[in-house]
């Protein structure tokens, strides 16, 4: 981290337009962009323009707004890659969201190179969608699943990891930070232990990318999945990194236009990465519209945008240590701005329905990760997340809210 | 924080800390199994009849307030009805909670459930209060399957 970087978060809060909104008569406190980020004017405007001004369909027409349109996609594609350090450009696939990345690798990657008796070693940390796509796969090829476990603080056990990672393993799949409860892994070291034995590392980048710098080169991973809705962007579209190597022996995932070379009834030869693994008419505003989330995050600094999160979550967290009846579940050394907590004797989702009141939008319930929630013995947890512009004055609002709700239930 | 205090009624919050008819219904004739995948709400209701009517109904599990009230207030208020009856006031029940915020409250003849009337304020949270009613119908029902709020 440069350290040094400064954010100016009254300004940054002028370039959200949603943030002007009221919830329930009260300002917006937007506590959920773990779920999904908020969007800068430079991404509706960019969107926006796309559509009046550049619009077509890509890669197949000669005429001049068929190439401006294929151009500002393509462009994308070399955004992409810069942003998280990728070698070349042909490494970059656009699909929908992180979930399509993982399910993508787990139907071409997993159904040639998997066989019965194979492991596939995840975290407990991980969202179902690093967990369920393995499954599936283990239901047609006969994979096995094996799961490093965490401590109480929801740190992963390094020293079970080293010890699963086996002959058998074929495929490590982690998340780079936790969505649930904030730990983020020390993955640089963890996938040097597995490309040691030879074992390929795929990783969930999904909460890491809008938090961290991400670059897929140092960290050594083969795969690398993220969402653009989480890092500013829009829906619908997002990323799967693989290397070159492996995804030029990977088979397409659908079949259709723009994934081929050639097609006769008897024969079709499918196009080298990443067409092979784009059938259809992709997501190209999408594409347009992260392009312009990333010029925004770089234009901010990263380093900006972590460091000013982690000062929020110090204070969120000392904040509600005071609270009477307030566990937080997770508290790894390293942490990304997730602060999951429980309220004792009061369900997860009253506390969201009573700061939902206050205008403070959090999430509650398992976050899609039910096993972690089981391991922490807790059915649900309240939620907050914290980005570039949150502020500390939000904190209080939402300090407030919760000791009313305990004062409400008593 | 008025609409939070219609939602959240004493009585509603009296229900959820001391649930009523919080056991296990040993003999029980019917049960069923309920699960709100969004709260993660997870109840069993059991039910003992004579002929076409509720002789004891009891249930257990875990859940929000609304769900756990809910069910509390649900199996005090079949407690002794016809099968019938039971059907016609989850009707009654179910259209108060779903029915428009800016429609005029209508308040059928449901004794303390009526309690539950801000539910329609708080869309997210209709699943919430007629888990315990959808999860009653599939014990009477008795097909074996876990209720499901979606
Ligand atoms: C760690 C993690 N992985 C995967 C996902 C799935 O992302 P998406 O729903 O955009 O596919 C999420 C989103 O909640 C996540 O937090």
């Amino acid at each position: 981290m440069s350290g040094r970087a400064e954010l100016d978060v009254a300004a940054i809060r002028k370039d959200f337009p949603i943030l002007e909104r009221e919830i329930r008569g009260k300002p917006l406190v937007y506590l959920d962009s773990a779920a999904s980020a908020q969007k800068p004017r430079a991404v509706l405007e960019a969107i926006q323009n796309f559509y009046a001004n550049a619009y077509a369909n890509i890669h197949r027409g000669v005429y001049q707004l068929s190439a401006e349109a294929t151009a500002l996609y393509e462009s994308g594609r070399d955004r992409v890659q810069g942003f998280i350090g990728a070698a070349d450009r042909r490494e970059i696939v656009f699909v929908r969201n992180a979930t399509e990345a993982i399910n993508l690798v787990a139907r071409t990657f997993g159904e040639t190179q998997f066989k019965s008796g194979d492991e596939i070693l995840i975290t407990a940390l991980e969202h179902h969608a690093n967990i369920v796509p393995w499954q599936m796969l283990g239901g047609r090829r006969g994979t096995k699943l094996k799961v490093v476990p965490v401590d109480d603080r929801g740190e992963l056990d390094l020293q079970a990891y080293e010890a699963l990672l086996g002959e058998r393993t074929k495929l490590v799949a982690l998340t780079h930070v936790s969505n649930a409860i904030g730990t983020i892994l020390p993955l640089k070291k963890m996938i040097a232990l597995a490309k040691a034995k030879g074992i390929p590392v795929l990783v969930d980048g999904a909460q890491a990318a809008p938090h961290t710098r991400v670059d897929v080169q140092d960290l050594g991973c083969d795969f690398y999945a993220f969402s653009g809705h989480k890092l500013f962007g829009p829906s619908g579209i997002g990323v799967l990194y693989g290397r070159l190597p492996l995804l030029q022996a990977m088979p397409p995932f659908l079949g259709g236009g723009d994934m081929i070379e050639t097609v006769s009834f008897e024969k079709t030869t499918y196009a080298e990465p990443p067409n092979r693994f784009e059938a259809g008419t992709p997501d190209i505003a999408g594409v347009v519209g992260l392009e312009a989330a990333i010029d925004y995050v770089e234009g901010v600094g990263i380093d900006a945008i972590e460091a000013w999160e982690q000062s929020l979550l110090a204070k969120a967290d000392a904040a509600l240590t005071e609270i009477d009846g307030l566990r937080i579940i997770g508290r790894a050394r390293d942490k990304a701005a997730v602060l999951s907590f429980v309220l004792e004797g009061i369900h997860a989702h009253d506390v969201g329905t009573a700061l939902d009141q206050a205008g403070v939008a959090v999430r509650v319930g398992h976050h899609c990760a039910q096993p972690l929630m089981t391991r922490f013995g807790v059915p649900a947890t309240v939620r907050a997340s914290f980005s570039l512009y949150n502020t500390p004055a939000e904190i209080d609002v939402l300090v407030a809210a919760l000791r009313e709700t305990r004062e409400l239930f008593g | 924080m008025d609409e939070l205090r219609d939602l959240y009624q004493a009585t509603i919050l009296d229900h959820n800390r001391k649930p009523r008819n919080f056991r296990v219904l040993e003999g029980a004739d019917l049960h069923a199994d309920g699960h709100n995948p969004l709260c993660g709400d997870q109840l069993t209701v059991y039910l003992e009849l004579e002929g076409e009517r509720v002789k004891d109904v009891a249930f257990q599990g875990t859940g929000c307030a609304i769900s756990v009230a809910s069910a509390s207030l649900m199996t005090d208020f079949v407690q002794g009805k016809s099968l019938d009856e039971v059907e016609s006031k989850f009707e009654d029940f179910h259209e108060m909670v779903t029915s428009e915020p800016d429609s005029p409250v209508q308040t059928p003849d449901i004794g303390k459930l009526a309690v539950f009337s801000g539910v329609r304020e708080f869309p997210m949270r209709v699943k919430c209060a007629t888990l315990a009613w959808h999860t009653l119908r599939a014990a009477l029902q008795q097909d074996g399957s876990t209720a499901k709020t979606e």
